[in-house]
This record gives structure tokens, C-alpha cells and sequence, in this order.
């Protein structure tokens, strides 16, 4: 029950007049972010980061969080009301969202698509409160070969379990730990990979790298296409509200198998958008008639939505209790956290701990405001989809321009940005997942500082990555899923039924 | 139950045409980028093995983990350029058609001028004059709008940025008259 008491007296810090108004600012800005064609989550975060640079951490990361749950919530707004999914994991929820809204049921299944998110995260949330204490001061007996050992896990996890094609996804976390190593050695203090050049000297700046990944590129893909769209004008009155709230209880069974699978996903590197379509795909499986949805099923609207919100929120675990993201906008608000002088990883729930229980206050909180902010103001958020791409597009490159330059005061981070751009188009248009280049670019030095202070400590042999059963069996872990492919294929031929499954799909 | 009446309508006016021929074939590209991203991983694998590459009395020297990867880099990128050969004999998938192009170009060309400009005039400037810019002459939108849209929105990052949060962007010869 330490946690309770700790948790409590997160509220307490959060519970300021400033810090609520922050939150209303977060929410506000994530939704605007999250309804904008062009821009989600991880864009909207690594843009508006340079705004809390000069706020104390835990300010910070309470702006910034919300800034997350608004663009989860803002997805669904799009997908439902004109078939178009703000964010890759919202594509599940268009199945039934959008026909329920031509039906005219537009404002039930945004009232299902929120309440369901906030489900979701709330059941993370929870998990989180009890389960990341445990785990960090279980990793507080880490020593290198240990972190070296998650963090290939880590690596491998994305590589064995990825949709992509394998080599591609070892082509971007190659490239991500490379560019990582740029700049001086902190080990030795030595230049790596700078040619000379000055500017290199710094090293590649993480933040400026996504904001050109995902801001830049996201610009120039969504201009590929047509940009025309039509769709519904919902507002939500309180009388549909309460009826939807009065049917959740026969959901419970959706509802709770979407937030486990969301949760599990979310902690695994598999992410928002393989939960929200398993999420969906098990609810149509269970169902007693699999045919009526994508017509227009209020289920349809409950399972993919409680999924991917459960594991968005349920990303923050790792980075919390180990310092390792669980997705991309986790990976920005690590880079948020080592902006602000806080080190990630198990020591962060002893040295800091208003931060850390500020931080999960402000999940519960900041839920709690965003599905009333969000049921209320619809309207608003709808259509603001009316102004034309044309002066949206010049000012979302001016803010990745400001966010880019804010962070180390260089011009040649504008220009690299810009660079990045380009590369996140190209990479993202031939199938390079950029999930992978976003988390070794972040993990990278820490990833080599641990592999060569394990190194050092055992004389160059690599036994000690077996050398007791806690780190043996992670790094065996990781190896086995790194080739999980292969392994999965073998099982098939002996004739598994889960292999067969998987090879039959 | 809910005002679904009220549409929400948006035309796109410069809409890329569908049947727009392709300048340039995905497997095309994907040789290239694999045919680049092997000349780096020579040249950072080749920078590397000069700082060392091997093992000292303390340990791996600097260049021993990034080597390694830049041969996984080479490794990987090299598998990629073969399978990328092998399946270009294929039916060829359009990587952008010409219509699209010239759409991604009339982002990307302002973008990079927007990026000069800010070198040269400071960020403020330069983005009045990418707003008022795009929206006049991309998206033909009306003279004074175009106007006011940039000076409204370059005004509030200003006070947003300079004033409110201390976050100092990079100024030109219009912020010096005024004494910024």
C-alpha cells in the first residue's frame, strides 16, 4: 500500500492552480494535434517539447503527457466522424465508427470511442501504479551486463516480432545506433564518425532527428494525396452519453480482453496499432454474429479504441521502471526526461520521486479531464478539420522548425531536420519502419555504455552475458526472439498447431 | 438523436489526378537508398576501423561497437540491394506519380527556401514570409487572409517563444531596428 500513499501525495503536488491549467492547455493542444491531418501523437509531443524546456520537470512532463492523451483522443474524432484515421492505431476504429456515424449515430460512437479510451488507459494506469514500482526497484540490482541484456532484448524484440521485412528493420536500428554514436565518445572522450566538422561535434541531436522523422515527412506524404474530405457535424448531448454509460456493463467482457491485449501489447514492442486491430479482430471472433460488424456495432467502436489506448498508456511502463520506451512517444518523453537533467532508468522512483508519482497523478487526472474536455468541445475540434492543408501545412513546419532550433540553439539542427525529412519520406514510402531508427537513436549510447562496461568489468569475455541465471536467461530470451521466425517455422513443420496458424495466415 | 444534418465539406482543388503516370518505380528507389546506405556504412565502418576498432588494455576502443555495426549496416543494406534486384524484374509498384511529385515539391521547395531564409532574415521573417507565401500562391487562397493568417500566427510563436518561455530563436536585421 506504499504505492497508495506515494500516489496521494502525487495529487498533491499536481493539485495547483498552475499545474490544472497546464493540463487544460496539454489536452487542448493534443486534441488540436491529434484531429490535424498530418501530425499525431509522437509529432505533436517532439513539437511542442521546446515549450516546456524552461518549465521544472514535473510541470513539464504533465504538459507534455497530456499533450499524449489528447492526441490519443483526437484520433478518434477523425476516423469516426469523416473515415479518416488521425493515427495508424484509429484505423480499426473506422471499421464501425464511420457507418455508425452515416447512420446518424455519430455522436454514440464518439461517446463509445472516449469512454472506451478511458477505459483503456485507466486500466494501464493502474498497472502501472502497482506494477512499475516493483519492477525498478528489481532492476535497482541491475548492473551493466544486465541493462545491456534488456536493451538487446530490446533490439531483438523489434527485429523477430516486427510486420516489416526483417532486413529492413535491422537497416533502420543499424542506422539509429550508428548516427547515435556520433560526436565525442564518453567513454574515452575521442571524436567518432564527425569528419572534422564542428557541427558534428554535438552529436545527432535525438529530438531534431523525430521532428524531421514524423513532422517533416508527415507533411510531405499527406500532400501526396487528396486532401479533400467529407464527413458528419456531430454534438454530443448529455442525454446519449448517459445511455451509452448505462449499456458498458454488458461490454465488460469486450472491454476488459481489449485492455488486457492493449496492455500486453503496449509493454512488448508491439504496439497501439497491432492491439487496436487484435483488439477488434478477437471482439468480431467472440461474437455470436461476426457478420454484423463493420456495419455499424457500437463492440466495433469499444474494442479497438479500449486496445489501443490501454497500450499507448501501458508504454509508459518500461520507460518508467527501466528507462527503455515501448513506443515512439515514449521514446520522445524519455528524450524529454534527459532534456530536463533526469536520468531514466530504476533510480528515477528513489531520487525522484514527486516527479515520477507527479507524472502517473496526472495519468489519472489528466484522463479524467480529457474525456470531459473531449465530450464537450467535439463540435469545436470537428472543424477545425475546415481550415485548407494550405495554411496548416506552412505553420506546422514553422513550429518543427522553432522545436528543432529551441533545443540546442543551432542552425545546423534546422538543416538537419530538414535532412530527416526527407529520409522519413523515402524510408517510410519503401518500407523502412522508423519505429526501430527512433528507439536505437535514443537507446544507443546507453546501449554501448552498458555493453562496454560489461566489457571492461568481465576482461572481454562475452560468458558474462551468461553468467547467472537473471541476465543468462534474458539474453537467451532475446536471442530465441530474435530468431523467433525461423523457430516459429521449425514448430510448423513438426506440426504445432500455433505454427500452422501462422503460417496459414 | 444527433445534428449529423450539418456536413462537414472540403474540396481539394489541386488534387493529384489518379491516373497520373509514375516518374519512378518503388524498387528503383529501394536499389538506390540500399546502393547509399552501403556507401555510408564503407565510409563510417572505414572512419571506425581508423580510430580503432579493436580491443586495448581497458577494453574495446571507441570505434569497436560503431564498426561492427556499420558491417551490419553493410550486411543488411547489401541483402536488401539483392532482393531488391531480384524482385525489380517484376511488375514495377509506382514509388510517386508525376502529379504527386509536383505536390511534394511544392512543399519541399518552400520548406527548403523557409529554411534558408531563416539563416539569413531570422526565423520570425522567414516564416511570414513561407505563411503568406504558401497559402497565396499553393493554395490560392485570398491576398489579406494570406496576410493576416501570417502575421497573427508568427506573432503569437513570438510571444509564445521570445517573451513568454525565454526560448530565443534566431533573429535578423528586421528584429535588430526594433531592437531585439
Amino acid at each position: 500500500m506504499e504505492a497508495f500513499g506515494l500516489l496521494l501525495h502525487g495529487f498533491a503536488v499536481l493539485l495547483t492552480w498552475k499545474t490544472l491549467a497546464l493540463m487544460m492547455v496539454g489536452l487542448v493542444l493534443g486534441i488540436f494535434v491529434g484531429v490535424l491531418p498530418g501530425l499525431g501523437g509522437p509529432n505533436g509531443v517532439a513539437i511542442l517539447l521546446p515549450l516546456t524546456f524552461t518549465m521544472d520537470p514535473t510541470s513539464a512532463i504533465v504538459m507534455l503527457s497530456c499533450i499524449y492523451w489528447g492526441a490519443l483522443f483526437g484520433g478518434a474524432i477523425t476516423s469516426i466522424l469523416f473515415n479518416i484515421p488521425g493515427e495508424a492505431w484509429s484505423v480499426a476504429t473506422t471499421f464501425d465508427g464511420y457507418p455508425m456515424a452515416q447512420q446518424g449515430r455519430a455522436a454514440e460512437a464518439l461517446t463509445a470511442a472516449f469512454t472506451s479510451s478511458f477505459i483503456g488507459s485507466l486500466v494501464a494506469v493502474l498497472l502501472i501504479t502497482f506494477l512499475a514500482p516493483m519492477i525498478s526497484s528489481f532492476a535497482l540490482k541491475f548492473g551493466p551486463p544486465e541493462f545491456f541484456a534488456v536493451y538487446l532484448l530490446t533490439f531483438c524484440s523489434f527485429v523477430g516480432l516486427g510486420r516489416e521485412a526483417k532486413h529492413k528493420t535491422v537497416i533502420s536500428m543499424s542506422l539509429g545506433l550508428l548516427l547515435a554514436g556520433v560526436g565525442m565518445d564518453t567513454v574515452s572522450g575521442q571524436l567518432r564518425m564527425t569528419f572534422g566538422s564542428s557541427e558534428l561535434l554535438r552529436g545527432i541531436n535525438f529530438l531534431v532527428a523525430v521532428i524531421g522523422l514524423f513532422g517533416i515527412s508527415e507533411i510531405l506524404l499527406t500532400m501526396e494525396e487528396r486532401l479533400a474530405l467529407r464527413g458528419h457535424a456531430a454534438s454530443i448531448s448529455l442525454r446519449v452519453v448517459l445511455s451509452v454509460w448505462k449499456d458498458l456493463p454488458k461490454y465488460w467482457v469486450t472491454l476488459l480482453r481489449s485492455s488486457v491485449i492493449g496492455c500486453w501489447l503496449g509493454i512488448t514492442p508491439g504496439g497501439a496499432i497491432a492491439a487496436s486491430f487484435m483488439g477488434y479482430n478477437l471482439a468480431k471472433r467472440f461474437a455470436k454474429d461476426p457478420e454484423s460488424f463493420g456495419k455499424g456495432r457500437i463492440e466495433g467502436v469499444f474494442a479497438p479504441e479500449t486496445a489501443a489506448h490501454a497500450s499507448g498508456t501501458a508504454a509508459l511502463l518500461p520507460m518508467l521502471a527501466l528507462g527503455i520506451p515501448g513506443s515512439g512517444t515514449a521514446a520522445i518523453l524519455l528524450g524529454g526526461l534527459m532534456v530536463w537533467g533526469l536520468n531514466p532508468g530504476p533510480l528515477l522512483f528513489v531520487e525522484h520521486k514527486d516527479f515520477v508519482w507527479g507524472l502517473i497523478a496526472s495519468m489519472y487526472l489528466g484522463n479524467v479531464v480529457g474525456l470531459v474536455l473531449v465530450l464537450t468541445t467535439v463540435p469545436i475540434f470537428a472543424s477545425i478539420l475546415r481550415v485548407p492543408f494550405a495554411a496548416v501545412a506552412p505553420m506546422i513546419v514553422v513550429s518543427c522548425a522553432i522545436g528543432a532550433y529551441a533545443i540546442q540553439n543551432a542552425m545546423f539542427d534546422i538543416w538537419l531536420m530538414l535532412g530527416f525529412g526527407v529520409v522519413g519520406y523515402v524510408f517510410k514510402k519503401i518500407g523502412i519502419p522508423l519505429a526501430p531508427f527512433t528507439l536505437a537513436l535514443v537507446l544507443g549510447n546507453r546501449a554501448e555504455d552498458a555493453f562496454r562496461l560489461s566489457m571492461i568489468g568481465s576482461g572481454g569475455d562475452l560468458k558474462v552475458f551468461w553468467s547467472n541465471g537473471l541476465v543468462g536467461s534474458i539474453t537467451t530470451l532475446a536471442i530465441v526472439l530474435l530468431f523467433w521466425p525461423i523457430i516459429e517455422g521449425l514448430f510448423a513443420r513438426v506440426g504445432w498447431t500455433q505454427g500452422t496458424r501462422a503460417t496459414s495466415r | 438523436m444527433s445534428q449529423t444534418d450539418l456536413e462537414i465539406v472540403v474540396d481539394d482543388p489541386t488534387a493529384p489526378e489518379d491516373d497520373s503516370p509514375s516518374v519512378v518505380s518503388s524498387g528503383t528507389v529501394e536499389i538506390f537508398v540500399c546502393l547509399l546506405l552501403l556507401a555510408l556504412a564503407a565510409t563510417l565502418g572505414y572512419d571506425n576501423w581508423r580510430t580503432g576498432a579493436s580491443w586495448d588494455s581497458t577494453g574495446p576502443e571507441p570505434g569497436y561497437f560503431p564498426f561492427y555495426l556499420s558491417v551490419i549496416l553493410g550486411g543488411s543494406s547489401l541483402y536488401g540491394l539483392i532482393v531488391a534486384l531480384v524482385a525489380h524484374r517484376k511488375a514495377a509498384e509506382t514509388f510517386v506519380t508525376r502529379a504527386q511529385a509536383r505536390r511534394v515539391m511544392a512543399v519541399f521547395v518552400p520548406t527548403l527556401l523557409f529554411c534558408l531564409a531563416t539563416q539569413f532574415l531570422g526565423l520570425y521573417v522567414a516564416s511570414f514570409l513561407l505563411i503568406a507565401g504558401f497559402m497565396r500562391l499553393v493554395g490560392k487562397i485570398a491576398l489579406w487572409k494570406s496576410l493576416l493568417t501570417a502575421v497573427v500566427f508568427t506573432a503569437i510563436m513570438f510571444v509564445t517563444f521570445d517573451i513568454a518561455f525565454d526560448v530565443i530563436m534566431p533573429k535578423g536585421p528586421l528584429e535588430a531596428a526594433f531592437g531585439y
